[in-house]
C-alpha cells in the first residue's frame, strides 16, 4: 500500500500527541525535558515528510535547525535544573510555584 | 513494499518507545525509551531520502543530547520512583486528543496542502547531502551563523551554571600561591 | 452716539463687578455710593439718547460683535435705541437710580450690604440687555439675566427660609414660561430664517396664519411668567420676601414689565393675529380683576401692593391684546414711577415698624411720618386713576380703547377693577396713616426714615404727578414704529360722560375706604369675627386656594415622581448597573487569579488548553474561507 504524506501527517500528530500527554502528566521536571523532546521529534518528522513529498529542501532546513536548537536548549535547561537542584534539594514541579500571582 | 513495512514497523516502535516515555515511573528506564525513540525516529528519516538528516538525528540527538541527559541524572537519585500527583487523567487526554484530531483536520480537509509550492526544488541525481550542503551554505547561511554562535553561547551558559569553584583561576596565580594553596589543602585534610 | 449707548449699557455691569469684589467683606459706605453715581452715569447717557432719538426720529444701531456664525444661523451682539427701547431705558435707569439710592440707607444694617449692590446692578445690566437688544436671542439673554437676578436678589436673606422657597418658586416658574419662549424663538427661526427683529418682523406678513398663531401664543407664554399672568402668577405675591428696594425695582417697574415689552416689541406679530390679541386682552382683564378681588381683604401691605402690581400688568396686557401698543408703553412708564413709589413708602412704613407687615398693627402713624404720607397718597391718587395725576393719563386711554373697540365686557370689567384699586390702595393707607394708633398697643416706636431717602424718593413723586403732560410727546416719538391708533369715541357726548363716570366712581370709592378705615372703631380682626369665617373672606385671602392647589396637584406628586427616580432607579438601576460591571471585572480577575497559581504544570496544561482553542479557530475559519470563496483573505494559512 502506497505510504502518502497523510501516513507521516497522522503519524506526527500521534507523537505529538503523546508528548502532550508527557507535558501535562509529568511532575518531575526531568521528565518534562523529554516529553518537550518528543515534541520537537514529532514535528521533525512532519518537516521531513513534507519536504519529501513536494520536492522541497526546505523542510529539510527547518528541522535541521530544530535539532541545533533542542541541543542548545537541552544544554541550558540541565544546567538551570542542576542550579535549581542544588538550592532546593528537589526538582517536583509542584513546590516550584514562587511565581505564584 | 518494503517501505510500507518499514514504515509501519518503525511507527509502531517510536509510538511504544515514547508512550513508555511518558508513562514509566522509573527515571531511568525513560532515559533508555527515549533514546530508542530517537534512533527509530532517524530511520524515518532515511525512509524519506533526508540521510544528511537521519545522521545528524543520530549524533546530535541519541548521542549527544542523550548523553547530556545522561549525566544529568546523575545529579539525582534515580532509584527512588518518580513521584506522580493523581492529576485529573481525564483532562490530560481530552486536551491531547482534541489537539491531535484539530491537527489533523486542518492538515487532513485538506485546507493547507493544496496550496504548497516547491520554493527550493530538489534537483535529481545529486546526492542528498551534497544537495543539502548547496542551500544550507547558500540560502540559509545567516541562520547557520546565528545557530552556531548560540550553541557557543549554550556551552558558555552550561559551564557557568554548573562549575564549581570558578572564582579561582590558577593560570593567573603565580607559582608560590599556587604551592601555599596546596599546603592549605593539605593541612586541612591531615589536621 | 454709540459711545453713550455703550456707556448706558456697561456702566451697570462695571458697577456691579466693582460691587462684587467687596462681596466677602463688612459693609462699606462706598460700594453703594459708587453703585448709584454708576447707575447715574448710565441714566444720563440714556437720557442724551432720548434726546437724541427724539430730535432725529432715528435709531441708532450698533453690532458689537458676533456670538454664533454657523452655517445659516447668524446671531451678533447687537443693539438697537429706538423709541421703544429707549422709553425702556429711561424707565429702567430712572428707578434704578432712586433705589439704588434708597437701598443705601435702607441695607443701612444689613451685613449684605455689598452683596446687595453686586446684585442689584447686575440686575440692571441684565434688564438693559434684554431691552437694548436687537434680536430674539440677545433679549433671551437678558431674560434669563434678570430671572436670575431675581432670584438672587428674593433670596437674598439666605438663611431665611421663606425666602430661599420664594426665590426658588420665582424662578422655577419663570423657567417653566420660557420653555415656551424658547419655543416661540425657534419657531421663528425655523419659519423667517433670522432672529433679527428686522429682518423677522419683514418676513413675517408672508407667513402662513397657523404658524404666526403658534408663534405668538409661545412668545406670550414666556410673557406670562415673567409678567406673572395667570396661571403662572403665585411667584410675584411670594416675591414679596425679598427687601422692598428689590421689590420695587424687580417687581413693580422692570423685570414683570418685561412681558409686555416683548409684546410690545412684537407688535407687527400679534397685529397679524388679532385673535391671538383678543385672548391676550381677555386674559390681561381677567387677571386685573382677579388680583385686585384679592387684594381687598389681604393684610399684608407689600402683598397688597404686589397683587396691584399684579392688576395693572393685566390692563397693559389688555391695552397690548387691544392693538394699543403705546398705550400699554405709557402706562407702563407711569406705572413704573408711582408704584416704585408705592414700594419705597412702604419700605420706610417697614422699617419704622420693624419690618412689621399687617397694617392693622399700624395706624394713625401720618402724625411721626408726614413725609412718607405724602408719597403714598399721592401715588395712590396716581393708581386710582385720578386727574391730573398719571395714572389718569393711561388707564384712562385703556378704557376708551376698549370701548372704542366695541370690546364691552373688558370695558365693563377694566371699569369695575378701577374701583376696586382705588377702594384697596386706600384701604392700606388709611389703616396704616390714619385713624387710631394701634401701633402703641403692640409696642413699636415708628421713626420717619433717612432724609436723604425721602430726597431720593422724590424724582419719583415728580415724574408720578406730572407724567400725563407727556402724554403727547411721547405719542408723537413712538408714532414712528408702533401702530399709532388715536382713540375716537364717537361721540363727545359719550366721551364725556365715560370720562366723567370714571372719575366720579374712582372717588367714590376712595370716600367708601377712607371712611370705613379711618374710623376709631376699627377692631383688629382676631380670627373671631362673622366677616373672617363667611366663605367669601375666606377664598380671597387664600387666594383662591390656588398655592394651596399647586402645592398639592403638582409639587407633591413631582416631589413623589423625584423621590422615585432617585431611590428606585438611579439608585438601584443605574448605580446597581455601573457597580455591577465594575464587579463583574473584579470577580473575573479574582477567579481566573486562580490560573497563576505558580505550579507549572497547571500552567501548561492551560497553555495546551489555549493551544486547542486556537486550533479550533484556525479550522473554523479555514472551512470558512474555503466555502465562502475567497471572501476572507487568511494569509497565514495560505489559503
Amino acid at each position: 500500500m502506497e505510504i502518502g504524506l497523510n501516513h507521516y501527517l497522522i503519524l506526527s500528530t500521534i507523537l505529538f500527541a503523546i508528548g502532550l500527554i508527557g507535558v501535562m502528566r509529568r511532575k518531575n521536571l526531568l521528565m518534562l525535558f523529554f516529553a518537550t523532546e518528543i515534541l520537537l521529534n514529532s514535528v521533525n518528522i512532519s518537516f521531513a515528510a513534507i519536504s519529501h513529498y513536494y520536492g522541497d529542501l526546505t523542510g529539510q532546513m527547518f528541522a535541521f535547525f530544530v535539532i541545533a536548537i533542542a541541543a542548545s536548549e537541552v544544554a541550558v535547561g540541565l544546567g538551570l535544573l542542576i542550579v535549581w537542584h542544588k538550592r532546593h534539594n528537589n526538582i517536583d514541579l509542584e513546590q516550584m510555584s514562587t511565581m505564584r500571582g | 513494499m518494503f517501505e510500507a513495512i518499514a514504515f509501519y514497523l518503525f511507527a509502531f516502535l517510536t509510538i511504544a518507545m515514547f508512550f513508555i516515555t511518558v508513562t514509566t515511573s522509573q527515571a531511568l528506564y525513560a532515559l533508555t525509551a527515549l533514546a530508542a525513540g530517537m534512533i527509530f525516529i532517524s530511520a524515518f528519516f532515511f525512509i524519506l531520502g533526508a540521510d544528511f538528516l537521519g545522521a545528524v538525528q543520530i549524533v546530535v540527538y541519541s548521542g549527544a543530547v542523550m548523553a547530556l541527559y545522561a549525566f544529568g541524572m546523575m545529579f539525582f537519585d534515580t532509584t527512588r520512583d518518580v513521584k506522580e500527583k493523581k492529576g485529573n487523567s481525564f483532562i490530560i487526554v481530552g486536551l491531547s486528543t482534541l489537539a491531535a484530531i484539530l491537527v489533523l483536520v486542518i492538515v487532513g480537509v485538506p485546507m493547507v496542502s493544496d496550496n504548497i509550492t516547491a520554493l527550493y526544488p530538489i534537483t535529481e541525481g545529486v546526492g542528498n547531502t551534497q544537495a543539502v550542503g548547496v542551500v544550507l551554505f547558500t540560502k540559509y547561511l545567516v541562520p547557520f551563523e546565528v545557530a552556531a554562535v548560540m550553541l557557543l553561547v549554550a556551552m558558555i551558559a552550561g559551564i557557568v551554571l554548573a562549575g564549581k569553584k570558578m572564582d579561582l583561576s590558577l593560570t593567573k596565580m603565580s607559582d608560590a600561591e599556587i604551592r601555599d594553596m596546596k599546603l592549605e589543602k593539605n593541612k586541612k585534610v591531615l589536621s | 452716539m454709540e459711545k453713550y449707548l455703550y456707556i448706558a449699557l456697561f456702566a451697570p455691569l462695571v458697577s456691579s463687578l466693582f460691587s462684587a469684589l467687596f462681596v466677602a467683606t463688612p459693609k462699606k459706605l462706598f460700594t453703594g455710593i459708587v453703585a448709584s453715581s454708576l447707575i447715574f452715569i448710565a441714566w444720563v447717557a440714556s437720557f442724551i439718547l432720548l434726546i437724541d432719538v427724539l430730535s432725529t426720529k432715528e435709531a441708532i444701531h450698533v453690532e458689537m460683535m458676533t456670538w454664533i456664525a454657523t452655517g445659516d444661523l447668524y446671531i451678533p451682539f447687537g443693539f438697537i435705541v429706538d423709541q421703544v427701547s429707549v422709553t425702556m431705558m429711561m424707565v429702567v435707569l430712572t428707578v434704578s437710580t432712586v433705589v439704588h439710592v434708597y437701598a443705601i440707607g435702607y441695607m443701612d444694617h444689613d451685613e449684605g450690604f455689598n452683596r446687595f449692590f453686586s446684585y442689584l446692578s447686575a440686575f440692571v445690566f441684565s434688564m438693559m440687555i434684554l431691552v437694548m437688544s436687537d434680536n430674539f436671542a440677545g433679549l433671551f439673554i437678558g431674560w434669563e439675566g434678570v430671572g436670575l437676578c431675581s432670584w438672587l436678589l428674593i433670596g437674598f436673606w439666605i438663611k431665611k427660609e421663606s425666602a430661599t422657597w420664594a426665590a426658588n418658586e420665582a424662578f422655577i416658574m419663570n423657567r417653566i414660561a420660557d420653555l415656551g419662549m424658547l419655543i416661540g424663538i425657534f419657531l421663528v427661526y425655523w419659519n423667517t430664517g433670522t432672529l433679527q427683529y428686522e429682518e423677522a418682523f419683514a418676513a413675517m406678513p408672508g407667513l402662513d396664519h397657523a404658524t404666526l398663531t403658534w408663534m405668538g401664543i409661545f412668545l406670550f407664554i414666556g410673557a406670562m411668567g415673567k409678567s406673572a399672568q395667570f396661571p403662572l402668577h403665585t411667584w410675584l405675591a411670594d416675591a414679596m420676601e425679598g427687601p422692598t428696594p428689590v421689590s420695587a425695582l424687580i417687581h413693580a417697574a422692570t423685570m414683570v414689565t418685561a412681558g409686555v415689552y416683548l409684546v410690545i416689541r412684537s407688535n407687527e406679530l400679534y397685529t397679524l393675529i388679532p385673535d391671538v390679541g383678543l385672548f391676550i386682552a381677555s386674559l390681561g382683564t381677567f387677571v386685573a380683576m382677579f388680583a385686585a378681588s384679592m387684594a381687598l381683604v389681604n393684610r399684608d401691605i407689600k402683598r397688597v401692593i404686589a397683587y396691584s402690581t399684579l392688576s395693572q400688568l393685566g390692563y397693559m396686557f389688555a391695552a397690548a391684546g387691544l392693538g394699543a401698543y403705546w398705550v400699554a408703553l405709557f402706562h407702563l412708564m407711569a406705572h413704573a414711577f408711582f408704584k416704585a413709589l408705592l414700594f419705597l413708602g412702604a419700605g420706610n412704613v417697614m422699617h419704622a415698624m420693624d419690618s412689621e407687615l399687617d397694617p392693622f398693627k399700624m395706624g394713625g402713624l401720618g402724625k411721626v411720618m408726614k413725609g412718607s404720607m405724602i408719597m403714598m397718597t399721592l401715588a395712590s391718587v396716581a393708581l386710582a386713576g385720578l386727574f391730573p395725576l398719571a395714572g389718569f393719563f393711561s388707564k384712562d386711554v385703556i378704557l376708551e380703547a376698549a370701548f372704542a373697540e366695541h370690546h364691552f365686557i373688558i370695558y365693563t370689567v377694566l371699569l369695575l377693577t378701577a374701583g376696586l384699586t382705588a377702594f384697596y390702595s386706600f384701604r392700606i393707607i388709611a389703616l396704616i396713616f390714619h385713624g387710631e394708633e394701634r401701633y402703641k398697643l403692640f409696642g413699636f416706636h415708628p421713626h420717619e426714615a433717612y432724609k436723604f431717602m425721602l430726597v431720593a424718593m422724590s424724582p419719583l413723586l415728580l415724574l408720578a404727578v406730572i407724567a400725563g403732560a407727556f402724554r403727547t410727546t411721547f405719542f408723537s416719538m413712538v408714532e414712528e414704529i408702533l401702530s399709532a391708533t388715536e382713540y375716537h369715541i364717537h361721540s363727545h357726548v359719550t366721551f364725556w360722560v365715560m370720562t366723567f363716570g370714571t372719575q366720579i366712581f374712582v372717588v367714590l370709592a376712595m370716600v367708601y375706604a377712607y371712611k370705613k378705615y379711618m374710623s376709631r372703631d376699627i377692631k383688629f380682626p382676631d380670627g373671631t369675627s362673622e366677616m373672617e369665617n363667611s366663605f367669601k373672606y375666606k377664598l380671597l385671602i387664600n387666594q383662591y386656594y390656588i398655592p394651596y392647589f399647586y402645592e398639592n396637584f403638582f409639587v407633591k406628586p413631582y416631589r413623589e415622581l423625584s423621590r422615585v427616580f432617585w431611590k428606585e432607579i438611579d439608585q438601584k438601576v443605574v448605580d446597581a448597573t455601573v457597580d455591577g460591571i465594575a464587579k463583574v471585572v473584579y470577580t473575573t480577575g479574582d477567579k481566573t487569579r486562580v490560573m497563576q497559581s505558580g505550579n507549572l504544570s497547571t500552567m501548561l496544561k492551560w497553555m495546551i488548553a489555549g493551544i486547542v482553542i486556537l486550533l479550533s479557530l484556525a479550522v473554523v475559519f479555514g472551512l470558512a474561507a474555503r466555502h465562502s470563496g475567497g471572501a476572507l483573505v487568511l494569509p497565514g494559512l495560505g489559503v
